[in-house]
């Protein structure tokens, strides 16, 4: 095992260079998957943000959806951010009838339930296991509702706001998933906990 | 305001969030619809975003007269249709048509010089509005004073309604290029900069260090084939703009689809090969050299 994880960035579309950024700053080497053959010797995996609709469009047309789902029904650490939330929640509200994911996560997640691009925000909010932090949402989506597997990590601060406790980060075993973005901020202690996921599974 | 009452009051609007949202636009296409039909099109087709406007610019390039910012009613009908963000295009200098499309909740606005420009001296004040803007540029000085007006996101400007590339080409590279020269500057060269293309010390000084805009960019203007579209993302592009390319061809659907695959695999020749096969039609296009000086949209903009 080496000391450097190689963590796969799903590259089809969205902000794949700030993963790459904070994934390095976490001690992870990112590696940019588009084919199936970027699949081999993947350590973990991270679904960047982006549009969650046009990433599951390709991930059909490229023949990577199912080898996808596979990986992560067998254990492959995966931490998806916003659109990653999205793909990787096992139902999905008010997404398209035929927007397919890679599953995982028993959740309900509900896409862009903050609102339009007027309503995206920034706010501190309390991490489970990582601490304070500076979160980013942009047309975010957020967990509905958790199954039994699903451990909440973070919610949406009580600021009197109808999104207030909201859940926006979760982790079921080796699956990871929020809302926000950490990968804007240049603050890397998420990445870091996924980081240490990776290494916990190798 | 159409905006949930979902969302924390504070901190919203601000530049993160503003040029965040157009990091998630990054390798996609953004399509311009002008009807629900269309948009779905776009989003069956896996466009990142739509640009709501009633006439593509190879009409409003046809029709002449005043182009201005859409009816509202027909940008409501383009939100109600579609999941994908929705942008709308309001005039140069128009700050009310800019409050307009801010208040009905579109979630991008560009400031557009496919429009006819309201001002002739001033561009909107940017920074007053939650809604963040795209503005068009043919140079670095051009976008890195937009950037200072507060657009969030550039897209070179091309020459829109022509079907012609080689204008988005100059713009992409003359872009490019000036950030690499200023990569080798020093301090005192950098302020000469600075002075000679008329944009701020601090985001010359910014855009040095990075190697690249401090905000994302997008190319746009002539873009009508899947090679265009990977032509345009091998130079340095962030993502492309089709306005008039999709829906004034033969087979919009289809050549919606095969761009934004090209866009995504743009390094890819043997599977834009293979999407650009069998897509009928493109849009006729005009030579953009053939254009006379005041048919030109890309010197609009100060």
């Amino acid at each position: 095992m080496s000391d450097t994880p190689r963590v796969g960035v799903l590259a089809l579309q969205g902000d794949v260079r700030e993963h790459d950024r904070a994934l390095r700053a976490a001690g992870a080497e990112p590696v940019h998957v588009r084919r199936l053959a970027d699949l081999e010797r993947l350590d973990g995996l991270v679904l960047p943000g982006g549009e969650s609709t046009t990433i599951s469009r390709l991930l059909e047309v490229f023949e990577l959806l199912e080898p996808l789902r596979e990986r992560v029904r067998d254990g492959l650490p995966v931490y998806g951010s916003c659109a990653g939330m999205i793909l990787l929640a096992d139902e999905v509200l008010d997404g398209r009838p035929d927007q397919q994911g890679l599953g995982g996560l028993d959740v309900v997640v509900r896409r862009n339930a903050f609102g339009r691009q007027v309503d995206s925000f920034e706010t501190d909010l309390a991490f489970e296991g990582v601490g304070d932090v500076h979160a980013v949402f942009i047309r975010a989506p957020w967990v509905e509702s958790t199954g039994e597997g699903a451990q909440v990590l973070a919610r949406v601060p009580e600021d009197g706001s109808a999104a207030a406790g909201r859940v926006v980060a979760v982790r079921q075993g080796h699956v990871l998933a929020t809302s926000f973005h950490p990968e804007l901020t240049g603050d890397d202690r998420v990445h870091g906990l996924f980081v240490q996921m990776v290494k916990e599974a190798q | 305001m159409t905006t949930t009452d979902n969302a924390p009051v504070n901190e919203v609007g601000t530049d993160r969030v503003k040029r965040g949202m157009a990091e998630m636009l990054k390798g996609g296409v953004i399509m311009d619809v002008v009807d629900a039909e269309q948009a779905k099109i776009a989003e069956d087709a896996g466009a990142v975003a739509v640009m709501a406007l009633e006439r593509v610019p190879a009409d409003i390039r046809r029709d002449g007269g005043v182009a201005r910012m859409s009816d509202p009613d027909m940008i409501d009908g383009i939100q109600a249709a579609v999941s994908i963000p929705v942008m709308a295009k309001a005039r140069i200098g128009h700050f009310v048509e800019a409050q307009v499309l801010q208040a009905i909740g579109v979630d991008y606005v560009d400031e557009s010089e496919v429009l006819t420009p309201a001002d002739y001296a001033h561009h909107i004040d940017k920074r007053q509005f939650t809604v963040p803007f795209v503005c068009g540029a043919t140079n670095l000085g051009e976008a890195l004073r937009r950037i200072a007006e507060g657009a969030a996101m550039i897209r070179t400007k091309g020459e829109a309604g022509t079907g012609d590339v080689s204008q988005a080409t100059t713009h992409l590279r003359t872009i490019l290029g000036e950030i690499k020269r200023l990569t080798v500057m020093d301090e005192a060269e950098l302020f000469e900069a600075a002075k000679l293309m008329g944009a701020p010390l601090e985001l010359v000084r910014e855009t040095a260090s990075l190697g690249r805009l401090p905000v994302v960019m997008f190319t746009a203007g002539g873009v009508a084939t899947p090679a265009d579209a990977a032509m345009m993302m091998q130079l340095g592009t962030d993502g492309v703009f089709i306005g008039s390319g999709i829906f004034k061809s033969g087979d919009p659907a289809r050549r919606a689809r095969a761009c934004v695959e090209a866009t995504a695999y743009f390094e890819d020749a043997e599977r834009i090969a293979k999407v650009s096969r069998g897509l009928g039609e493109a849009m006729v296009g005009i030579s953009a050299d053939s254009l006379g000086a005041g048919e030109l949209l890309a010197t609009r903009g100060w």
